[in-house]
């Protein structure tokens, strides 16, 4: 493509010459260089969504020792291993709300608008972010990922806006609790009637 | 004193009030009365002023009088600063005009923009428009903090549960709640082309009671978005306004393709304007052309017409291409006694400045003795 002169690069140029620039990227590129682990766990997204739903199950079987151990207590080791494997395998950005399954295993806290429901109106031709040049658009490849998903028409539900007061919590630990406390309901329920 | 004549689609009570509710209609704007009566829409959008002087808004607005039925509040569209679209708004409304209150998720959290709508609803505004915004990159100001707290998905899902269940997003109640016609925008020209007919069926299921799409200068690919949305029956749930817009010059057009987010503009355009002798009025000629097209792609209900800094073009393009059939949408009129007050005031201006207002106290008493 051309030389883009956009209007941020006219006020970059604009600005007083010498000043020390640490990174001619964005904050988030400065955190972000690569994506090739993040595109394979979109590339393998089928596989991936097998992997958790046993991962789920197991979490919930194992709803009575997080139970007597306390959930609190669990919450800081559990929290790092989620951020180290998701940070690893998604570039998770621990919004405590986890919705990959909905959209192709391709984590949209990485869109730099942080849209949960869809693409902007402003992706590149060849599919990369308006804002991030050289990243893809995370929602293209949610696209692609929810295609081989069994149950990737998830994408089609509307998400709530992100409830940021669990923000840095752990999304697997919430979900197992609901979960836990969905079952009782049930099971308290049928003995009851 | 006799009443003015009424022109269709106004309160007679006074052009600034809302239109009496109708059956079906969640709003009380023009615009809505309009698409459900199968009526061909053409939209428009207001350059926002960077000046604090009501005039400059009005003046802008003048241009589209008498042949548009709804003007575009845009909020810091392409992320630079202007007036805001609640502020310009507030001006259209009291002028009688239909604006449609763009609100852009990059610069306001939930709680601002929940209380905007209910401004913006209390001032008049009958339509919203719901963006996520382009990224702060792109405008004057990148060094901003990007809020996008929601999305336009759930933007619209909160405006619409504010609306019929008379709540805000937290689920306190409201003790009136707004009236609106809900719009969102689509950009069918870059991908995932695939995933784009369905993500306006996510809209229509959040809300959205009508759109505008982005600058259509490849009528083949939009043909190809409405046969997929058609097929997949969301034409009949939304209506759908297609933007179109003049080109000035080969050289914007090549400018607009790399710098302005989202807008994809085909080779051919570009080569037709280079070979045209004057090529503003080749732009607009081409605009027409698109919008003849367009017209007739069953499930377009209207077209938004952005023609920024040539908004003098507006009322030639709709005259020239048609759309409006001989229809008239509502224009200000002066009101009969502005006449009188401004002759008046031309009057006392001209004055001998002699003529004092003491002096005419003197002239009083003496008219009473």
């Amino acid at each position: 493509m051309a030389d883009q002169v956009t209007q941020a690069t006219m006020v970059k140029q604009a600005a007083p010459k010498g000043d020390y620039k640490p990174a001619d990227v964005s904050p988030q590129r400065r955190v972000q260089r690569s994506f090739t682990v993040r595109l394979w766990s979109i590339r393998h997204s089928r596989g991936l969504e097998w992997f958790y739903k046993r991962f789920a199950d197991l979490f919930l079987l194992l709803h009575p020792l997080w139970n007597r151990i306390g959930y609190r207590r669990v919450e800081a080791p559990v929290k790092f291993v989620e951020r180290s494997v998701k940070g690893f395998m998604f570039d998770c950005r621990m919004c405590g709300q986890c919705i990959l399954s909905s959209t192709g295993m391709s984590c949209p806290m990485n869109c730099p608008k942080q849209l949960r429901n869809g693409p902007c109106g402003g992706v590149r031709s060849n599919g990369n972010c308006e804002v991030e040049p050289d990243m893809p658009c995370v929602w293209v490849k949610a696209w692609e990922g929810s295609r081989n998903m069994v149950g990737g028409d998830a994408i089609l539900n509307v998400q709530k806006p992100v409830d940021q007061s669990i923000r840095e919590t752990s999304a697997w630990l919430r979900v197992t609790a609901q979960a836990a406390a969905q079952k009782a309901a049930a099971t308290g329920g049928a003995s009851n009637g | 004193m006799d009443k003015r004549s009424v022109q269709p689609d106004e309160n007679p009570e006074g052009i600034h009030l809302p239109l009496e509710p109708l059956p079906g209609h969640t709003s009380r704007g023009r615009l809505e009365r309009i698409l459900r009566r199968g009526e061909f829409a053409v939209t428009t959008e207001l350059n926002p002023p960077d000046s604090a002087d009501p005039e400059d808004v009005y003046n802008r607005a003048k241009v589209f009088d008498g042949w548009v039925d709804g003007i575009n509040a845009v909020d810091a569209s392409g992320a630079n600063c202007h007036m805001s679209s609640v502020g310009i708004c507030a001006l259209l409304t009291r002028m009688g005009y239909a604006p449609i209150m763009q609100i852009a998720c990059r610069d306001k959290n939930r709680i601002a923009i929940q209380g905007d709508v209910l401004g913006g609803a209390a001032m008049g505004v009958a339509n919203i428009l719901c963006l996520t915004g382009d990224g702060v990159q792109a405008g004057d100001q990148p060094g901003a903090k990007p809020v996008f707290d929601l999305d336009s998905m759930s933007l619209l899902e909160t405006i619409r549960i504010m609306r019929d269940n008379g709540k805000f997003l937290s689920g306190r109640k409201l003790t009136t709640p707004p009236q609106l016609f809900i719009g969102a925008a689509i950009n069918p020209f870059v991908p995932p082309h695939d995933f784009r007919p369905i993500h306006l069926g996510k809209k229509i299921a959040a809300g959205a009671q009508f759109v505008q799409s982005q600058y259509c200068f490849d009528v083949p690919m939009f043909r190809a978005f409405m046969q997929k949305a058609g097929d997949l029956g969301f034409t009949e749930k939304v209506f759908i306004l297609c933007g179109v817009g003049p080109l000035a010059s080969a050289k914007t057009a090549k400018w607009m393709r790399s710098n302005v987010p989202g807008v994809h503009i085909p080779d051919a355009i570009i080569k037709r304007l280079e070979g045209a002798q004057d090529q503003k009025a080749e732009g607009k000629r081409i605009c027409i052309d698109i919008i003849d097209e367009v017209k007739e792609i069953p499930g377009v209900s209207g077209v938004h017409v952005m023609a920024y800094r040539q908004e003098e073009y507006v009322a030639e393009i709709v005259e020239e291409s048609g759309v409006l059939k001989g229809r008239r949408p509502w224009r200000r009129e002066p009101r009969q006694d502005d006449q009188i007050v401004a002759d008046r005031l031309v009057e006392l201006k001209k004055r001998d400045t002699a003529y004092q207002p003491s002096t005419m106290l003197e002239s009083r008493v003496d008219d009473r003795s």
